[in-house]
């Protein structure tokens, strides 16, 4: 390793004169990148957004040997070319951010995959170092990496780490500091071979004249690629450029015989290759315990059999252990609510504190935690074990059906818990349309609280039958409204590759880190809203809103779905929690015996309209946060009409079946 | 002979694109040939490696055989639209006609009639799907250079999305171009490198396939824009007509 002579002054602007340093972590997805940045971070962590991005944004801070360390995780991703939102982000931080390292993470036990990225992060020339990471997984392989000759070959320091067993990441942290004390230059690119290099420095001089924060070369190299961005910002600038990169491509097909982009990555493979099998050494391919559970869970028999276990025991534990739960702190809640009566008197003061104030939080806290919690549990295991993977191999031509590939089943498949974490969980999608489609379908799954009113309503009074017909109608018009979202969203669908990750044994500590992170990001982000919404439909209710909101919905709820009209308010209720319009509905119509009160036909027609109506208040949040606003309400007013409109036409058709 | 073996294997594909599995008896009857020299010719077949046979079920092509499969078929639905649509053959006609011609037209000349025609996308009598060109040219334009580069024998290259659970193959190139190629490629999946299908999931679903060391799942519509050779070890038998065998030296 080279380094500067300690005397030279910093580099302007570039590097922070106080003791904080920035370091920005890259690499594939399934490298471990995110347990490296755990470990390094802990709890002191926060998630948000890309400005005006849909991309998650990790940071956090640590401090070691004097400085503080804000480490930035950028998204897990196999190229730096803009087919997706996550490249775009990545390389414009590391270029216009310029953090005081780029830590590339590296799957020591698929080394040339990796350092395949890691030739391109090299074109970007940053402060860059290695985590040689999983190398437990690569010794268990019998793979074994002369660490010193691939520091050497790449020109960059590397670290051998196992970020699960935090075992590498101090020393990680003290190559940080070094490389900032010793000022040691960024890293070159490595080269292509020589015929395609000439061309490159040939064209890198002609982009001299083009403005852009990146490496001429690589600005070049972006050019002959065809890389949309690189030639929108370089081709109106110099308008000239656009006829010397042809011919520069031109020239590259003639030589390689296949096309500028393919000869470029092709070549960038190579070297990936040559590195890694020249410091790989002694392999002894030993077949690991693993390798037969991967077989069967991705047969295709056993495969499906294996996940509709796996999916069904998730479903019944979380369920099970969500009621339970529920309704412990429900009836926690329910005492608490006489003490404090009791104690603070009747009024409508006090009524105001707990049903106004405080009605949102107890909402949050009884329904939607004691699903939530273990959700995330079970997600993140099957997340970290690669389990995630195979369902999307499985389910990958039944989610074709509605314009998806197979990794949107996993968040439709939350979506039957609680459709907040489904809405979130859309982002493993490539692109913001295919996320948006996905968030859509999965806003329309029936989640734990919509099933509790078909079971309620449908199943306790008209029987299985009845219930089972809504969840099929629901599951029909998911599929044509998906179909429909897919026709007309602009943007070209995205077909599957993914990287099928070996299994892996997930760490109960990540688990619950992660687990705990999210639930925070939940919190903030929901309960606010289910606070200020609770407070303004009780508002709403003191002041005698409701009943004009009663009356001026009646002609939709009374004329067009035959409903009484006191459901108006139960439906506007329900925009907060969805099962609580059963509670709602009992209180209003003074009995909790629904027969008295609702005809079989009007049953039917109430619980299809709370199952689809509207995504209640805290997935309507998500979505705007998401999505922004406009789609939100674009969501909303599409579930609503469906939801409404249909309901109608099924009140007419069971009056003409004689059902009533 | 090996007209004998392309029309088998013509003749298999035709159930295969149907999604029905070849019988024994019904390629007796599509072929007119005796119930015994089918069972042996398809064991010729399976040995060659060129598909696999289920007792009592049927024979299904594999990858290598659906590359010399597709070649045949092509030239013949190519053949079909030119008769038919060019020389006003009548259409009860033009099947047989194409029967006799698919043997002895060259690839090249295949591929400039596909051309002139426009890449025709289906047959005319029956409307079947004309199996993809397999040139390295994103589309029409880059047709001429190609086949000239490529010579009268093209080389044996099928859609990655037709390899069965076992089969290896060489990467040739990517249709398409734009950023659902380079996606590709960026996962590995380059022209020359060696890949390995292990699985396949049902209903269409996606391919795993080994590709430097790791493993990858794609979807058929993925795997259908990568071009691969196949090389499953198994003797490629040779071609049987055409002058053009020396041409093809140096690709």
């Amino acid at each position: 390793m080279s380094c500067h002579d300690v005397s030279d002054k910093p580099e302007v602007g570039q590097r922070r004169t106080d003791k904080t340093l920035t370091v920005g972590l890259a690499g594939n997805a399934n490298v471990g990148k995110s347990v490296v940045f755990n470990q390094l971070t802990g709890l002191h962590q926060h998630v948000g957004n890309w400005p005006g991005k849909t991309v998650k944004k990790a940071e956090g801070t640590l401090v070691y040997g004097g400085y503080t360390i804000d480490v930035v995780d950028l998204p897990g991703i196999y190229s730096l070319s803009t087919y997706g939102l996550e490249e775009l982000v990545s390389r414009e931080y590391i270029v216009v951010e310029h953090p005081d390292a780029i830590i590339n993470v590296v799957d020591a036990s698929s080394l040339e995959r990796n350092l395949f990225f890691t030739t391109q992060l090299m074109e970007l020339e940053p402060h860059l170092l290695i985590a040689l990471n999983q190398m437990d997984v690569a010794e268990k392989k019998g793979i074994k990496i002369d660490v010193g000759k691939l520091a050497k070959l790449l020109g960059a320091p590397v670290v051998p780490t196992t970020a699960i067993k935090n075992v590498g990441l101090m020393e990680l942290m003290a190559k940080v500091v070094e490389l900032h004390e010793e000022e040691t230059p960024p890293v070159k690119p490595l080269p292509f071979g020589p015929e395609i290099e000439a061309i490159i420095s040939r064209l890198s001089e002609d982009v001299s004249r083009v403005e852009t924060p990146y490496p001429q070369r690589w600005v070049a190299v972006k050019l002959l690629e065809g890389d949309e961005e690189m030639e929108k910002a370089s081709y109106s600038q110099a308008p000239l450029l656009r006829e010397k990169v042809a011919e520069a491509r031109r020239r590259i097909e003639e030589i390689h015989g296949h096309d500028s982009a393919s000869a470029l990555t092709s070549e960038r493979y190579v070297n990936a290759s040559r590195i890694a099998s020249e410091v790989t050494a002694n392999i002894e391919p030993r077949r690991s315990r693993w390798v037969s559970l991967e077989d069967a869970t991705s047969h295709p028999v056993l495969g499906y059999l294996i996940m509709i276990l796996v999916v069904f025991g998730m479903f019944y534990s979380v369920f099970t252990f969500g009621d339970y739960t529920s309704n412990l702190l429900g009836r926690g809640f329910a005492a608490l609510e006489n003490a404090f009566f009791a104690a603070a008197g009747l009024g409508s003061l006090q009524s105001f504190v707990w049903n106004g104030l405080a009605g949102g939080i107890i909402a949050g806290t009884t329904i939607a935690l004691p699903y939530i919690i273990p959700f995330y549990l079970a997600l993140s295991i099957l997340e970290d074990s690669g389990y995630l993977a195979r369902v999307a191999f499985l389910m990958d031509s039944f989610m074709h059906k509605i314009g998806l590939h197979g990794k949107g089943f996993i968040p439709m498949m939350l979506g039957f818990g609680c459709n907040v974490p489904a809405v979130l969980a859309s982002n493993i999608m490539e692109t913001e349309r295919e996320r948006l489609i996905c968030a859509f379908v999965s806003s329309l799954v029936p989640c734990a609280a919509r099933s509790i009113v078909i079971m309620g309503i449908v199943a306790a009074y008209l029987g299985f039958g009845p219930a089972a017909a809504l969840y099929v109608i629901d599951f029909v018009l998911i599929f044509i409204l998906g179909r429909i979202a897919f026709k007309t969203l602009p943007g070209e669908p995205v077909g599957l590759i993914m990287e099928m990750p070996g299994y892996k044994q997930p760490s109960a500590k990540i688990t619950a880190q992660r687990t705990w992170l999210r639930l925070k990001a939940f919190v903030y982000e929901a309960f606010p809203i289910i606070v200020v919404g609770n407070f303004v439909v009780y508002l709403a209710n003191v002041v005698g809103l409701l009943k004009v909101v009663q009356w001026a919905l009646s002609p939709v709820t009374v004329l067009w779905l035959g409903l009484p009209a006191a459901t108006g308010v139960v439906l506007i209720f329900g925009v907060l929690r969805k099962e609580m319009t059963l509670i709602l509905l009992a209180s209003i119509m003074g009995t909790t015996n629904f027969a008295l009160v609702l005809s079989p036909a009007q049953m039917f027609v109430f619980a299809f309209v709370v199952m689809l109506y509207v995504p209640c208040v805290a997935t309507i949040a998500v979505l705007a946060r998401e999505f922004g606003a406009r789609r939100a309400a674009l969501i909303s007013v599409v579930e609503i009409t469906v939801a409404v409109s249909l309901g109608g036409v099924i009140i007419r058709i069971l009056s003409l079946l004689g059902i009533h | 002979m090996s007209e004998s073996v392309e029309e088998y294997l013509e003749a298999i594909y035709s159930f295969n694109e149907r999604g029905e599995l070849a019988k024994n008896q019904d390629l007796s009857e599509k072929l007119r040939v005796a119930p015994p020299s089918v069972t042996q010719m398809i064991k010729k077949l399976a040995d060659e490696g060129l598909v696999t046979y289920e007792p009592y079920k049927g024979v299904l092509l594999t990858g290598k055989g659906t590359a010399r499969a597709q070649k045949v078929v092509r030239k013949h639905r190519i053949l079909e639209r030119f008769l038919h649509d060019t020389l006003g053959l009548n259409i009860n006609k033009v099947h047989d006609e194409a029967c006799k011609l698919e043997h002895s037209i060259s690839d090249e000349t295949a591929a400039a009639l596909c051309d002139n025609l426009q890449s025709p996308k289906t047959c005319p009598d029956d409307g079947k799907a004309i199996p993809a060109c397999t040139l390295e040219a994103n589309d029409c334009t880059g047709c001429k250079a190609a086949r000239e580069a490529e010579g009268g024998r093209f080389k044996l290259l099928t859609q990655l999305s037709h390899l069965r659970p076992g089969e290896h193959a060489k990467v040739a190139f990517i249709r398409g171009g734009g950023s659902a190629t380079q996606r590709i490629m960026d996962m590995g999946l380059c022209p020359g490198t060696s890949i390995k299908v292990d699985n396949a999931a049902p209903f269409s679903g996606p391919i795993q396939v080994s590709v430097r060391e790791t493993s990858l799942a794609l979807g058929r519509e993925i795997a259908d824009k990568v071009y691969v050779e196949v090389e499953n070890g198994a003797t490629e038998a040779p071609h049987p007509h055409g002058p053009h065998h020396l041409v093809e030296i140096g690709m």
